[in-house]
């Protein structure tokens, strides 16, 4: 049989991806370079990335204090060599965006502009007004249509990584379109498919966010590494869960309880609204449960409150908040405070993978969102994930070129019987399924209710127990589940039913990873265990798919170079 | 509250069965005033009939997958709230002037081509190198093509354009939109380069500023006014002597 077949080949169409596609290009430009997303890429959720990219670029500045205060942010869970060599090349990304066209914001001499970010001590977070993801996104994919060895198969849906001999080879894949599934190879392979906040029931995260690289990888033997870190950021619209920049409080906004205090003074007295995302959520959470919130229809919010900023900063840096208050909410965010409460938006956790991207799986890299290089520990620091989808995203496009050269062709023999294997797995358990009778829909909203409430901003033994037996449950359903689509052409209750698949495996990783780690640090809240405990629990989790459902966990240290782990005051 | 319903009409088309779209009906709870139509095809996907197919994402009107003819205007559909229909019934079909692929997915393929061929890229004669640092670029030089460069590739325009309606060889206003953001560009130098595709192109000359494309945009781009700035542009290229033409 046929089958398309690429040098390195890129899953996933989004910020990190794309990037990936084209430093391969870029390192070896006789490099084949196949890119495989089951969106067309420009939709892929890069693109509701609002506030901005973190980097050094200007001279009161320094490596050692965005490193510090990465690390810091991190509650000492990063990997203090790869945050360091990450600091470093985020100021040579920026430029390039800007040399690709990235409208970044000027200051008045015409210099690439920075804003002010939760836990960054210095403005450092540079920005294209409040649409930064929207901007580059739209940037690296045009620029990568100039570069005619990437080959894209967009709305194509990976089902499975073909590996052989532990050495990744390729995927299989269906095309959306006409159904049908086909090998594609590759020498090596490249994970980008972003996060999997569609796990949860309120998440800032797009429909197609359902952590599909993730699962690859767990399935082909990976680890995922701490699964348990979860980043609720502070301000999501209640209902919908409509991301609302942090840049807001960048540029200056308040947030107030009922009683109209800036209740973060008790939080975080020196930072206030720019404290990091994870305490600030866990203030809001306090405060709700101690009568300080508003109640709605749509439950509890906090005001967010901009009126003071006056209508031409609004206009000039927020302008794409003030146009989904006009259009979501019916508000106009220059005369009104806007209702937010504290919402899924990233995951920390990842695909185990070095600085290079590199996954212990031969042949396969991982990077941005899906991947866990050790970057962002227990919290993501705001700006940092743009810039780390660049960075990471640019450092495993490179390494997997230069694999690729000196990797031996994939043949024929293995892939067509992986292939028909594989084919015949789906069109059994699915398309072929009769007698089911459970709605994917509604195991789905039952798993992100359960999601919210076990293992949401702070967790328990208890909870996180129950839900693994909730997830349990909720399994056994999806095996009767009934696929009302019969059609082979773009069939998405097909890939509503794989995407569950996936999301219901790692949510198993995240609630035992959660219960497992006995303290809390980050972003990782226990009731039961409120104080970090560095002396057990200064290591990465490593949770690996096992025939059961819990995962096998394993713990690594982690690797300090100059910054030894403080108390983590703000 | 409680028990309000509203009457979704979507369109229905499988090619391996169907010989032609057909419109099925569904009557759903309305339970929420902030509910938008996409929401109700959700909340049908989920609990009615999950063999419905349409693209959705992001649902913060950026990704631009949802776009759809709603009550016959384009939008998109995570932005089109119930409660400006009901109790009137909604009305959802696949958007205008495309190929239908399934149910309310649009064939946009040819979309990906146009874009491509418009060079949407920086071009310089000559590449500064990353060490030279970036670009210098004001504000008001920012201003100049900011709008063109709001484009989230939904298709909207292309739903409401007449000209596309006939040809659909027709670069169409996004893609035309797009190729301005870039000669606007005080970085870019590839304004020659993309001319003679714009300006050859099938259609821009049919265009008769109707501007139902700016009207519809989701994004306030005004891809009207960037066809007739092409066409001036074009002229002048015609008109001013070899040495001036860039």
């Amino acid at each position: 049989m046929e089958f398309e077949s690429y040098d390195v080949l890129v899953v996933g169409g989004g910020l990190a991806g794309i990037r990936a596609a084209i430093a391969a290009v870029e390192a070896n430009p006789r490099v084949k370079v196949g890119m495989v997303s089951k969106v067309y890429p420009m939709r892929s959720h890069t693109v509701s990335a609002e506030g901005g990219a973190a980097a050094v670029l200007r001279p009161e500045d320094s490596y050692e204090t965005h490193a510090f205060d990465t690390i810091k942010g991190s509650d000492y869970l990063a990997d203090q060599d790869v945050v360091e060599a990450f600091v470093r090349e985020a100021p040579v990304e920026i430029i390039q965006m800007e040399h690709w066209g990235c409208p970044w914001s000027r200051d008045p001499d015409g210099k690439i502009s920075a804003r002010p970010f939760g836990g960054m001590t210095t403005w450092r977070t540079c920005f294209a007004a409040d649409k930064s993801g929207f901007h580059m996104l739209h940037t690296v994919f045009q620029t990568s249509l100039k570069y005619p060895q990437i080959h894209r198969h967009d709305e194509a849906f990976v089902t499975k990584l073909l590996v052989e001999d532990s050495r990744c080879i390729g995927v299989v894949a269906f095309d959306m379109r006409s159904g049908r599934f086909e090998a594609i190879t590759a020498k090596s392979v490249i994970l980008a498919t972003g996060g999997l906040g569609r796990i949860y029931a309120f998440t800032t995260n797009g429909n197609i966010c359902t952590g599909d690289g993730m699962a690859l990888a767990y399935r082909a033997g990976a680890g995922l590494k701490d699964m348990e870190m979860v980043q609720f950021h502070p301000t999501g619209l209640p209902f919908t869960g409509i991301l609302i920049t942090e840049a807001v409080r960048g540029e200056g906004g308040y947030l107030t309880n009922n009683q109209g205090e800036r209740f973060l003074k008790r939080y975080v007295p020196n930072k206030m609204e720019l404290g990091p995302r994870d305490i600030i959520s866990r203030a809001m959470t306090t405060e709700f449960e101690e009568g300080r919130g508003f109640e709605g229809p749509h439950g509890k919010y906090m005001h967010l409150d901009v009126r003071h900023l006056g209508e031409v900063l609004i206009d000039r840096k927020l302008p794409f908040m003030r146009e989904l208050g006009r259009e979501f909410l019916g508000i106009d965010i220059v005369t009104d405070p806007i209702p937010v409460r504290p919402v899924q938006h990233y995951m920390m956790g990842g695909v185990e993978a070095d600085i290079w991207g590199a996954t212990p799986i031969k042949g396969l890299y991982a990077a941005g969102e899906c991947a866990n290089v050790g970057l962002n520990g227990g919290n993501r620091l705001g700006s940092n994930s743009l810039s780390e989808c660049l960075v990471f995203g640019a450092a495993s496009g490179r390494a997997a070129a230069h694999y690729a050269a000196s990797a031996k062709e994939v043949g024929a023999n293995p892939v067509d019987a992986l292939l028909k294997d594989e084919t015949h797995r789906v069109e059994s358990t699915y398309l072929d399924k009769k007698g089911g009778d459970q709605r994917i829909g509604q195991i789905r909203e039952e798993m992100q209710r359960r999601m919210d409430e076990g293992a949401g901003v702070f967790r328990t033994r208890d909870g996180l127990e129950r839900l693994t037996r909730d997830l349990g449950a909720l399994r056994e359903r999806f095996e009767h589940i009934k696929i009302e689509d019969s059609s082979r052409t773009f069939n998405t209750d097909l890939t509503a039913a794989l995407e569950l698949d996936y999301m219901l495996e790692i949510a198993d990783a995240i609630t035992y990873s959660a219960l497992a780690r006995e303290e809390s640090r980050g972003a990782h809240a226990r009731r039961d265990f409120p104080e970090r405990d560095d002396a057990k629990f200064l290591k990465h989790t490593l949770a690996y798919r096992t025939d059961e459902l819990a995962p096998r966990l394993e713990y690594r240290d982690v690797r300090i170079t100059n910054f030894q782990p403080q108390a983590r005051t703000y | 509250m409680a028990d309000k319903r509203i009457t979704i009409q979507t369109t229905r088309f499988d090619p391996d069965k169907d010989e032609r779209p057909r419109l099925q009906s569904y009557d759903i709870p309305f339970s929420d005033e902030s509910m938008v139509v996409l929401d109700a095809l959700n909340y049908i996907k989920a609990h009615v009939d999950g063999s419905l197919s349409y693209r959705w994402s992001c649902r913060m009107g950026i990704c631009g997958s949802c776009g759809m003819m709603v009550n016959g205007t384009p939008k998109l559909s995570c932005s089109a709230f119930l409660r400006d229909y009901w109790p009137r019934p909604v009305v959802v079909k696949p958007l205008n002037n495309f190929p239908i692929v399934r149910d309310l997915v649009i064939d946009m393929e040819s979309f990906m081509d146009k874009l491509k061929s418009i060079k949407p890229w920086i071009i310089r004669k000559q590449e500064i190198p990353l060490g030279a640092g970036e670009h210098r670029q004001t504000t008001s030089q920012i201003d100049d093509f900011k709008q063109f460069s709001q484009c989230i590739n939904c298709m909207l325009c292309y739903a409401a354009c007449p000209v596309y309606g006939l040809n659909n060889e027709f670069l169409g206003p996004a893609a035309i939109a797009l190729a301005r953001r870039y000669n606007l560009d005080s970085r870019d130098q590839g304004t020659k380069e993309r001319l003679p595709v714009i300006a050859d192109s099938e259609g821009i000359w049919e265009c008769s500023f109707v501007g139902e494309c700016s009207v519809v945009c989701p994004k306030g781009v005004d891809p009207a006014k960037a066809i007739q700035q092409t066409k001036l542009d074009t002229t002048m290229r015609f008109v001013l002597p070899y040495g001036n033409r860039e």
